[in-house]
C-alpha cells in the first residue's frame, strides 16, 4: 500500500497543550491492516492511549480519520470517523459522519487529525491546504452549531467545511456529538464532550488538492457497477430517497418491535402512522438531500410552518431513530414536536437517540413517583409533547433538570434508585427496535463494542427487511453467526469511508471490489473481510482493558414479556444466542477473544 | 453530433457526484476544484443548482480570446485548445455564467468539453438532474406534456 492509492499519506498531529502542529507520514502498514477511518483511527488510538484514562481528561486523544475511499467516486463515500474513549460508556467510541467535511480534509492533503492534550483557552483548528493553525475561538464559545458554522464561514470563507461542537459539548453533555456541514453528526457516545473538554470548538477545512486511486480504470468499473446496483435497489434507490430512514416506523411497528413509553408498554404503537416517513413526506418534507457523492440521498430537509404548529421551524431530519425516541418512546405522536426536538439536537449537537430515550426514562421514573416534580419543575408524563421539547431545550442550555438529563439515562435512573429502568447497554441507550420482538438485534445491542447500538451489526436487515436473506425475527438459532458476519462487514464498510446504508444493496464483493482498486490490493474478498474481524477484536480488546462491563441487556428485555403485538409473550433469549455468538467468534465462554483467535488476526502482540 | 446538457434543479440532491465524475473523467483524480461543473446548494430555500458551460452559440469567451484558443467545433462544443492558450484568463472574466475556470494548481484554464459526447456528469448523476439532450429531438418536457395529453384523451 502506498501514498496516492486512496491516501494522501499525511496526518496532522495537533498538540493543544503546547500548540504544536506536526505533519507525519501515515502508517501504511496499519492502513493496510486496519483499512482506514474507524479501523485505522482505533488502531492509532489503541497504540497511543491507556484504556484506563478518564475520557474527559487532557490525557485522552481525539482522532478524526478518513478512509481510502473517502472523497472518491466510490459509492456514497463521503464519510469519516471520530475515534476516542467515550465518556458515556467508557468503551471505545467511534462515531461516523457524512456530509462534505471528510472529503474536504483529504483534498487539503490530510488523511486524518490526531488531537492531543488540552488548550488553555477555546480555540479552533484552521486548515487551508498547507496553512494549518490554531486560532482563538473566544467569540465562538457558547454558540450553537448553526451559529458557529455561519460565523466561521464568514470569518474564513464560504468554501470552508466546518465540524463544530455546541455548548452541549462545552458543558460535558455525555452524548454531545460533533456536527459537520451543520446537520451531519458524528453523533453517538459523546465525541463532542471529549472535544469540548479539550477547549477545541471546531475544525474548519478548505482543500484544493486531489485524491487519487491506484487503478483508475478498474476503480471506475467497480464504482459504476456499485452505483447501478444502488440506484436500481428498492431500498437504496427508492425507499430511502422517498421516505428516509423514517420509512421504518410502520415496518418495525408491524412486527411489534417499535418500543412504546420507554419499552414499559411494549412495542406496538397504535399511532405509528403519525410519526412515520409517509406522514412526514406528505406534510413536512421540502426535499431529500444527499451527502457527498451519494446516490441514496436519505437526508430530509423539513419545515413546519407557524400556522401548522407551535413547534414550527426548519431544519433536517429526523431519522427513524429520532422519530421513535421523541415519538413512541415518549408516547408522542405529534410529528411537529418530533421535528422540533430533532432540530434542536442538530443545532445543539446532541445525539437524539440518547436524548429521547433519556427523556422517556425520566417520564417513566416520574410516573412511578421516583422523581419528584420539584426536581423537574413541571410534570413529565408520557405523551406530553410540550414537556418533551422543553426537556431537550433545558439539556442544550444546561438548565436545571437538563443538567441531569445531559448525563444520559443510566446515570439519571441510577440517581433516582432505578438503574434497571435505563434502556441502555454499557450505559448507551438502545435505539428504536425492541430486542424482544427482533431477537438478533438484542444480541447486537448486548455485544456491540460501543454499547447499545444498531449500526455495528444491523440485524434488522435480515430479520425484518429480508436483506440479503430473510430470517425469522423470533428465532434465535443461527443469529450468532449471522451477527458476526454483519459486524465484521460493517467494521470493514465503516473503515473504507463508504456509507453503511449502501450495504442494503451491496455485499462484500462490491465493497471489497471498490477497495481493492482504490488501494491496489490483490487480496481476496475473504482476506479483506478478515480485516473487519480484526477491527472488531481490537475494539473488544480495548474494552476489556478499559474494564467495560460484560455483554448483557436491561432486565426489561430479559424478563418482561411483550404485552401485545405479533411478538406477544416474548423476551430476549440472550443467553442462548450469546453462547452461539462467542463460539462463532472463536472467543471463550466468558466472551473474551482466545489467544488462538488473536494470533489468527495478528493481534497477539497488541499491548495496552 | 451537437449535444446539450440539461439541468433540472428539482431533481438535484446536492451530492456533488457530478463534480467527482467530471474531475475524474478529465484528470483521473478526484478534485471538485478541477471540475467543470459546480453544485450550489441554497440551504434555506431547499434548492440545489448544478452549473456548467451551456456551450453558447455566440460565446463571449471565444470573442474575447486573443489567440483563438476558444472556438466552436464541428459538434457545437465551445472547445478550448490549450496549445494556443496564453492563460491570460480574459475568458474567465468574459463568461457571463462563470463557466470558465482557472486552476491555481495546474496553472491552466479549463472548461466543459462535453467529454467527447459522453458527459461523465450526466452519466453518473444518480437522479437525472443533469442529462444530455440532442437539440435535434423534441425536448423531454414537450414529451412529458404530450404524455399527459395522451392520458387525458384516453380517459375522456
Amino acid at each position: 500500500m502506498t501514498v496516492g492509492n486512496g491516501w494522501t499519506g499525511t496526518l496532522l498531529r495537533v498538540n493543544l497543550t503546547d500548540g504544536t502542529i506536526i505533519r507525519e507520514a501515515l502508517n501504511m502498514k496499519d492502513a493496510n491492516d486496519y483499512v482506514g477511518a474507524r479501523g485505522l483511527g482505533t488502531k492509532y488510538y489503541c497504540n497511543e492511549v491507556d484504556p484506563k484514562i478518564d475520557p474527559l481528561s487532557a490525557e485522552n486523544k481525539l482522532i478524526f480519520m478518513t478512509g481510502p475511499c473517502t472523497g472518491t467516486l466510490a459509492s456514497s463515500a463521503g464519510r469519516y470517523e471520530v475515534v476516542s474513549k467515550s465518556p458515556l460508556t467508557g468503551a471505545i467510541g467511534a462515531a461516523n459522519s457524512g456530509g462534505h467535511f471528510g472529503p474536504e480534509l483529504k483534498y487539503a492533503g490530510y488523511d486524518g487529525i490526531i488531537f492531543e492534550g488540552k488548550a488553555e483557552k477555546p480555540c479552533y483548528l484552521y486548515i487551508n491546504d498547507d496553512v494549518v493553525e490554531l486560532r482563538c475561538a473566544k467569540d465562538l464559545w457558547g454558540k450553537n452549531v448553526h451559529e458557529a458554522t455561519d460565523m466561521l464561514n464568514a470569518e474564513c470563507g464560504e468554501d470552508f467545511r466546518v465540524a463544530t461542537i455546541a455548548p452541549s459539548g462545552e458543558n460535558g453533555v455525555l452524548f454531545a456529538g460533533i456536527m459537520n456541514d451543520k446537520n451531519r453528526a458524528a453523533g453517538r457516545g459523546g465525541m463532542g464532550a471529549v472535544m469540548g473538554s479539550k477547549n477545541l470548538k471546531a475544525v474548519v477545512v478548505r482543500g484544493t488538492g486531489s485524491v487519487k486511486v491506484a487503478r483508475p480504470e478498474g476503480f471506475l468499473k467497480e464504482v459504476a457497477n456499485a452505483r447501478k446496483m444502488l440506484i436500481e435497489h428498492p431500498v437504496c434507490g427508492e425507499g430511502l430517497a422517498a421516505f428516509g430512514t423514517e420509512i421504518l416506523v410502520n415496518i418495525i411497528n408491524e412486527v411489534g418491535g417499535l418500543p412504546v413509553n420507554n419499552g414499559r408498554d411494549g412495542a406496538s404503537y397504535d399511532k405509528a402512522y403519525d410519526i412515520s416517513g409517509e406522514n412526514l413526506a406528505e406534510k413536512h418534507l421540502l426535499k431529500n438531500q444527499g451527502c457527498f457523492g451519494c446516490t441514496i440521498a436519505c437526508g430530509r430537509v423539513t419545515k413546519v410552518k407557524p400556522d401548522e404548529s407551535e413547534f414550527y421551524g426548519f431544519g433536517e431530519g429526523p431519522e427513524y431513530e429520532a422519530g421513535w425516541s421523541f415519538g413512541s418512546d415518549c408516547g408522542i405522536n405529534d410529528i411537529a414536536a418530533v421535528l422540533k426536538a430533532n432540530w434542536i439536537c442538530n443545532e445543539e449537537g446532541m445525539d437524539p437517540i440518547t436524548m429521547g430515550a433519556t427523556i422517556a426514562c425520566a417520564m417513566e421514573l416520574f410516573e412511578m413517583g421516583a422523581i419528584p416534580e420539584s426536581d423537574i419543575g413541571f410534570p413529565l408524563r408520557f405523551g406530553d409533547a410540550e414537556a418533551m421539547v422543553k426537556c431537550v431545550r433545558m439539556t442544550a442550555d444546561a438548565q436545571g433538570f437538563g443538567k441531569i438529563l445531559g448525563q444520559g439515562s443510566y446515570r439519571l435512573a441510577d440517581k433516582y434508585g432505578h438503574p434497571e429502568l435505563s434502556m441502555s447497554v454499557k450505559k448507551q441507550e438502545m435505539p428504536a427496535y425492541d430486542g424482544r420482538a427482533i431477537q438478533g438485534i438484542a444480541l447486537e445491542y448486548a455485544t456491540s463494542n460501543r454499547g447499545g447500538c444498531h449500526v455495528r451489526g444491523y440485524m434488522i436487515s435480515p430479520e425484518v427487511l429480508g436483506l440479503p436473506i430473510k430470517t425469522d425475527p423470533l428465532v434465535t438459532e443461527g443469529k450468532g453467526a449471522l451477527l458476526k458476519t454483519f459486524q465484521d462487514l460493517t467494521a470493514l464498510c465503516d473503515s473504507t469511508g463508504i456509507c453503511l446504508f449502501t450495504t442494503f444493496a451491496l455485499g462484500l464483493p462490491e465493497l471489497a471490489g471498490q477497495y481493492r482498486e482504490a488501494v491496489d490490493s490483490d487480496e481476496s474478498d475473504e482476506e479483506i473481510l478478515l480485516k473487519g474481524e480484526r477491527i472488531w477484536n481490537l475494539e473488544k480488546r480495548f474494552n476489556m482493558e478499559a474494564g467495560v462491563e460484560k455483554d448483557t441487556l436491561p432486565p426489561r428485555l430479559l424478563r418482561e414479556e411483550l404485552p401485545s403485538g405479533p411478538a406477544k409473550g416474548k423476551v430476549a433469549e440472550l443467553q442462548t444466542m450469546l453462547a452461539d455468538y462467542y463460539e462463532v467468534r472463536g472467543w471463550s465462554k466468558e466472551g473474551e477473544p482466545t489467544s488462538e483467535k488473536l494470533k489468527e488476526l495478528e493481534l497477539q502482540d497488541i499491548s495496552f | 453530433m451537437a449535444q446539450q446538457l440539461v439541468v433540472d434543479p428539482k431533481k438535484c440532491k446536492a451530492c456533488r457526484t457530478c463534480e467527482l465524475a467530471c474531475s475524474f473523467g478529465h484528470h483521473d483524480e478526484f478534485n471538485p476544484r478541477l471540475a467543470c461543473v459546480t453544485v450550489f446548494n441554497f440551504e434555506e430555500d431547499a434548492i440545489t443548482v448544478p452549473v456548467m458551460c451551456m456551450q453558447c452559440e455566440e460565446p463571449a469567451c471565444a470573442a474575447v480570446c486573443p489567440t483563438g484558443a476558444l472556438s466552436i467545433n464541428a459538434d457545437g462544443v465551445v472547445s478550448h485548445n490549450a496549445d494556443k492558450c496564453l492563460v491570460c484568463k480574459l475568458c474567465v472574466s468574459a463568461c457571463p455564467l462563470g463557466n470558465i475556470s482557472f486552476s491555481p494548481a495546474t496553472k491552466k484554464v479549463f472548461k466543459c468539453d462535453l467529454c467527447e459526447g459522453d458527459p461523465m456528469c450526466a452519466k453518473f448523476c444518480p437522479t437525472g438532474a443533469i442529462s444530455v439532450m440532442d437539440p435535434a429531438t423534441a425536448p423531454a418536457k414537450k414529451k412529458e406534456a404530450a404524455d399527459k395529453i395522451k392520458s387525458t384523451v384516453e380517459e375522456a
